[in-house]
């Protein structure tokens, strides 16, 4: 019944303690990674093309030309940053509501994704756009004519989400 | 006449010194990059090239700030103190062999002693004060601490430097630089005549220049920036500039005691001109001192920090008796 084993670690051996070959060990492994592919993206030339999984700012999906969505506002009111503004209208099509006005503030977005969530249309989604840079606060409200994408765009992402569901 | 010609070789020197940190400044960043697997800083100019000139202009558009309870003479005498310490060693190196321009003979280094290598030895060892008065002035804890470090380290390795220079000196007889060079002919470099004192005065020379291994001056994670954690603008950037001239430096004085100098086996025999054997061998100099800061570089990014207690006990129980035992071992093989 041995309950505790000492562990003890191997002293270092002569050769060891002289420090001069291992270091010249090291250097051989520190010049041969020298010569190995870099995994630097240069950013402005190539561009890091996110998978699927990757949230980048909101969108609407657009199908047969018109958005999905049917302006039923669980966005706006789940938005931890209150960054959407939702203003709801009647259409003659089949979902009868749409959204009149769809305003997202990229600057308050925080792209959560809980508006992708509780969306029940799959008709705001996450993109895999990252490029979010303004020159003024104007620039940064989103409204419908930034945010409608063709659906065939987004086929990716929304496949993703079936997978996961 | 004779006053031009010194004046010549110390701007050429001076103007190649610097040139030469900035590029090494780059250098080890792409270097370290390719270590790291990454590209390094390749933007500004072709291959980031230019990118010495935008740090310099950087370090000069920086504000100047001087801690209010500092001692202000101290420190700003301290970077200055470091800079020219690193620099006018160089004063005694030979970088070549006498070179026939002008119709006359010019020795190719500045000041032509006869205790040549007391000369460095002697300026070295005036270098710690750069970094201890720094330390001290800046009136920061961390600051203190790297400086007072700085002090210990360096007596304890001047000391094994020092010592390991004299297997050198018992073979060559001499102190005068030109004369180790000249001896060190037709590829008899002390490298292979004394690989013991060649070991411990590259390690001495490393913990000189305060290069990792060594660094404990200005260790990151626990001093903050050590010595100059209160420097900015070109002050820090002076003090970048000694740590990398002392580089130059360090490397230049083995290449010189080390690694048989500006000599180049068998090109005195090819029936070269004299110029371009002059050249030839200025240009041997040259590689033989990037090969030796491409080793200083490389290292410090294979090896970790010593402890304070390891770098002590390294500098005091081994490389001490090492350098002793090798005076005992050279003396012994002289006799014989």
């Amino acid at each position: 019944m041995e309950q505790s084993k000492v562990i003890r670690k191997k002293d270092l051996t002569l050769l060891e303690r002289m420090y001069i070959p291992e270091i010249l060990k090291g250097m051989r492994i520190t010049i041969g990674q020298m010569f190995k592919p870099k995994f630097t993206v240069q950013y402005p030339e190539d561009k890091f093309v996110p998978s699927a999984s990757f949230r980048g700012r909101p969108v609407l999906v657009e199908e047969n030309g018109i958005e999905r969505c049917v302006a039923c506002g669980l966005c706006s009111r789940v938005c931890p940053a209150l960054a959407i503004e939702v203003q709801a209208s009647e259409t003659v099509e089949n979902k009868e509501r749409y959204p009149e006005k769809f305003e997202i503030n990229m600057l308050r977005c925080i792209l959560c994704g809980f508006c992708e969530e509780v969306c029940p249309e799959e008709a705001i989604i996450m993109s895999n756009e990252y490029e979010l840079v303004f020159e003024n606060q104007k620039d940064a409200l989103f409204a419908k004519d930034k945010l409608l994408v063709p659906i065939e765009k987004v086929q990716a992402r929304l496949d993703f989400l079936r997978s996961h569901r | 006449m004779d006053i031009i010609e010194p004046l010549v070789k110390i701007v050429f020197i001076f103007l190649i010194t610097l040139t030469t940190v900035a590029y090494l400044v780059l250098v080890e960043r792409r270097v370290s990059a390719f270590i790291q697997n990454r590209i390094g800083p390749n933007r500004v100019g072709p291959a980031g090239l230019l990118q010495p000139v935008a740090d310099i202009v950087k370090l000069f558009l920086k504000e100047d700030i001087v801690p209010k309870a500092a001692n202000k003479f101290v420190h700003s005498l301290a970077p200055l103190i470091s800079l020219v310490v690193a620099m006018t060693t160089f004063a005694v190196i030979p970088f070549g062999n006498s070179i026939h321009l002008f119709g006359r003979d010019i020795k190719l280094m500045i000041a032509d002693v006869n205790v040549g290598i007391l000369y460095i030895l002697a300026l070295s060892s005036l270098g710690v004060y750069g970094i201890t008065l720094s330390g001290w002035s800046s009136n920061n804890k961390y600051s203190l601490l790297g400086g007072l470090r700085s002090s210990a380290q360096m007596i304890s390795y001047e000391l094994s430097m020092g010592l390991s220079i004299i297997g050198v000196l018992m073979i060559a007889g001499t102190l005068r630089l030109d004369k180790i060079v000249e001896s060190q002919a037709q590829g008899m470099w002390y490298f292979w005549r004394t690989p013991i004192s060649f070991i411990t005065f590259v390690i001495a020379s490393f913990a000189e220049t305060n290069r990792l291994p060594f660094d404990l001056p200005e260790a990151e994670p626990e001093l903050v920036g050590g010595y100059h954690t209160e420097y900015s603008g070109m002050k820090f950037g002076l003090f970048f500039l000694a740590e990398y001239a002392n580089m130059i430096t360090a490397s230049a004085i083995i290449v010189t005691l080390y690694l048989g100098g500006w000599q180049l086996p068998f090109v005195g025999h090819i029936g070269l001109p004299d110029l371009a054997v002059s050249l030839l061998q200025i240009a041997a100099f040259g590689v033989k001192v990037g090969l030796v800061l491409l080793f200083f570089i490389v290292i410090r990014w294979t090896i970790p920090r010593f402890r304070y207690d390891q770098l002590m006990n390294i500098g005091w129980k081994v490389m001490l008796p090492l350098a002793l035992a090798n005076i005992l071992i050279t003396g012994v093989a002289l006799l014989w």
